[in-house]
């Protein structure tokens, strides 16, 4: 069976720190994984480690049975992995629509054609207008980045890495830092797009991970605790010790 | 509609600039402006759009020249050519000479890109004197551009034929430089700009957009070259030099490099101060050096972001508000700079010139360089000026903030139910 996403004995050394121990993790196609763990557990590292965005130190990441290795960020998000940031990573001095739309471009084939007007594009216009509505951004078209507020911010960035209808996604903390209500929402449009593709999600708002995902990876110390459904990671003792202690019992 | 207007004005302002200002010096001078156009929007490209601080961009309007006036002379030699194809011959080489070295200085961005290109603009700078052969050595190349077949009895001999050549090209290649950045590569031009970390998680290769942005500005540079070329008919290693990169730095940075047009202003001030200001007076450079910081601390975004702004308050019939403010802090500023330009004037005097005595003109007074009431007097003109100057401007603050809360007011009332 092809994965959409595997994990092969995956490590990452930063000096004589080894964040990521030996991973190990199959995720089949249109699944939902929640990944959750303390702080300095090696979540964020393992994202840029399927990214591109740092090279691991031994094993490999396959996407749909391909190796990663050697491959650039670019190159992977070619190959039909998107992902965003925990910290928004959009293009303040662009409006809203224009940053949408830098992320559809490619898929579309546009590439760097420079014989083309973007106004005549109307396959990348109609998905970025049908983006910027599902997210409620319509009413903010023309608004320059770094103007908007945070919460839209951080909607522009889930905006973004969904553009391009990458079926492998990863979100690192989408919600974090939003409103009870604007998590509420938030979590409602990511299930609404990401449907039938497979998610990676780093999330430390355990309302949202257990709502949305079909299964939770346990990450401590950059080693797997546990991979399986949220019902049983919730009865998982070791769990329960290692980090979710109250949630839960609650 | 209104877009279509702009260029249309823009069109119309180069065919009648010429018979308005109708001596040869305005025609040398128009025609300087165009060239300047080209290649200060050329370096926008790099600098406004693509964040790339270069300090090597005479390079490539450099290479174009040097190419365009040896194609002159083949043509003169007999190569079937049209003269006013020339410059178009000095943009491909540019570009070919930028696919080179671009690879190498595209590879990095911001503090390191800024480097290699001082580097790379070093190294031709040095080269141009090692190969005459090539470059000219000391004395440059000349060709003459009356030369091979004139079609509709177009020679180029009179400046005013040439200047129309310059001024087509000027809008051809303005139309083409704003068509850029309205495509897919031009807009990611500016993504990368803002942040190639985010655009390479998005299919896109933050050197390649870089890199290819690059070829395409140094192809209007070599345009420039070309036309620069044409119209002064030497080409000197002058034009390969880090001054000249540095001054295409300088104006795209005071025209404004956030706006397209801001270029625009660029060149033709570049072209009245190299060639006007140099002429009334030997300090220019340190004017313009002043000038420079000046508008860094206090308007980065360059005269046309002054522009946009105050554009923006007269749309909503607020700029009548500022008259006052904007005519005291122009009194106050030229009686400051009167102060201080006599007493520069004065110090150049005495540095470059004392072997003609004491006094000189300046603004219609004679001043006396070794008198002490030339210079107590110069200094409390700058004084008093500078005081008021300084009251002006805070008042006028005040009233600026004032306007802009209002404004905000009501934007906000505006959005009210």
């Amino acid at each position: 069976m092809t994965f959409a996403l595997e994990l092969k004995d995956l490590h990452k050394r930063f000096g004589q720190t080894e964040v990521i121990r030996g991973l190990n993790l199959a995720v089949p196609q249109g699944e939902r994984v929640g990944i959750i763990g303390p702080n300095g557990a090696g979540k964020s590292t393992l994202f840029n480690l399927i990214s591109g965005r740092v090279v691991p130190s031994s094993g490999d990441v396959l996407l749909k049975g391909q190796s990663l290795k050697g491959k650039k960020p670019f190159e992977i998000n070619r190959m039909g992995l998107s992902r965003s940031f925990q910290i928004s990573q959009i293009f303040p001095r662009l409006s809203v629509f224009e940053n949408l739309r830098c992320g559809v471009l490619w898929s579309l084939g546009y590439k760097y054609k420079f014989w083309k007007f973007l106004a005549d594009l109307d396959d990348a216009n109609d998905r970025t207008r049908t983006l910027m509505a599902a997210l409620q951004l319509d009413q903010k078209r023309d608004v320059l980045a770094m103007d908007l507020s945070y919460a839209q911010q951080r909607a522009l960035e889930l905006g973004i890495t969904l553009a391009a209808g990458s079926s492998v996604i990863l979100l690192d903390e989408p919600t974090a830092g939003m409103s009870q209500s604007e998590t509420t929402r938030f979590t409602g449009l990511i299930q609404e797009v990401t449907a039938g593709k497979t998610l990676l999600m780093v999330e430390h708002d355990m309302g949202v991970v257990f709502g949305l995902a079909d299964k939770i990876a346990v990450l401590v110390y950059g080693q797997l605790l546990a991979y399986d459904t949220p019902d049983a990671v919730r009865r998982n003792a070791q769990v329960q010790e290692a980090y979710l202690g109250t949630y839960a019992e609650n | 509609m209104r877009r279509f207007l702009v260029w249309a004005l823009f069109a119309n302002v180069l065919l009648v600039a010429p018979l308005v200002f109708d001596s040869s010096l305005s025609q040398s001078l128009l025609s300087q402006m165009g060239i300047a156009i080209i290649v200060c929007l050329s370096y926008n490209m790099l600098l406004g759009q693509g964040g790339m601080l270069s300090f090597g961009h005479a390079v490539y309007s450099g290479m174009g020249a040097f190419l365009a006036i040896h194609t002159l002379n083949g043509v003169s030699g007999g190569l079937a050519l049209l003269v006013s194809l020339v410059p178009v011959v000095g943009g491909l080489g540019s570009m070919l000479v930028a696919a080179v070295l671009g690879w190498v200085t595209t590879r990095t961005a911001a503090t390191p890109f800024a480097m290699i290109t001082l580097g790379i603009g070093e190294l031709v700078w040095s080269m141009a004197l090692m190969f005459p052969e090539f470059f000219g050595g000391e004395g440059g190349v000349t060709g003459n551009r009356v030369t091979g077949s004139a079609p509709l009895g177009v020679s180029f001999g009179p400046q005013i034929q040439l200047y129309y050549l310059i001024a087509i090209y000027t809008f051809v290649c303005t139309a083409l430089m704003f068509a850029f950045t309205r495509t897919p590569l031009g807009r990611m031009l500016n993504a990368v700009r803002d942040n190639p970390e985010r655009v390479a998680h998005l299919g896109y290769d933050p050197q390649m957009v870089r890199y290819l942005s690059f070829v395409i500005a140094a192809f209007f540079a070599g345009i420039s070259g070309g036309l620069a070329a044409l119209n002064f008919e030497i080409v000197t290693s002058d034009v390969v030099s880090g001054t000249r990169s540095g001054a295409y730095l300088l104006f795209t940075f005071l025209g404004g490099s956030t706006f397209f047009f801001g270029p625009i202003i660029g060149g033709i001030l570049m072209v009245l101060a190299f060639v006007v200001l140099s002429e009334f007076t030997k300090a220019w450079l340190l004017y313009l050096g002043l000038a420079f910081v000046l508008m860094v601390m206090a308007a980065p975004g360059g005269v046309a972001s002054l522009i946009m702004m105050n554009w923006q308050l007269a749309r909503k019939g607020r700029l009548r508000q500022l008259g006052v403010g904007y005519l005291a802090l122009a009194v106050t500023a030229v009686t400051m700079l009167l102060g201080a330009g006599a007493m520069i004037e004065m110090l150049y005097h005495l540095q470059l010139d004392s072997a003609l005595g004491p006094e000189l003109k300046f603004m219609g007074a004679t001043l006396d360089c070794r008198g002490l009431d030339s210079w107590f007097g110069s200094a409390l003109v700058m004084l008093t000026g500078g005081g008021l100057f300084e009251l002006s401007r805070r008042q006028f603050a005040r009233d600026w903030s004032l306007i802009q809360l209002r404004m905000a007011q009501d934007r906000l009332l505006g959005e009210l139910p």
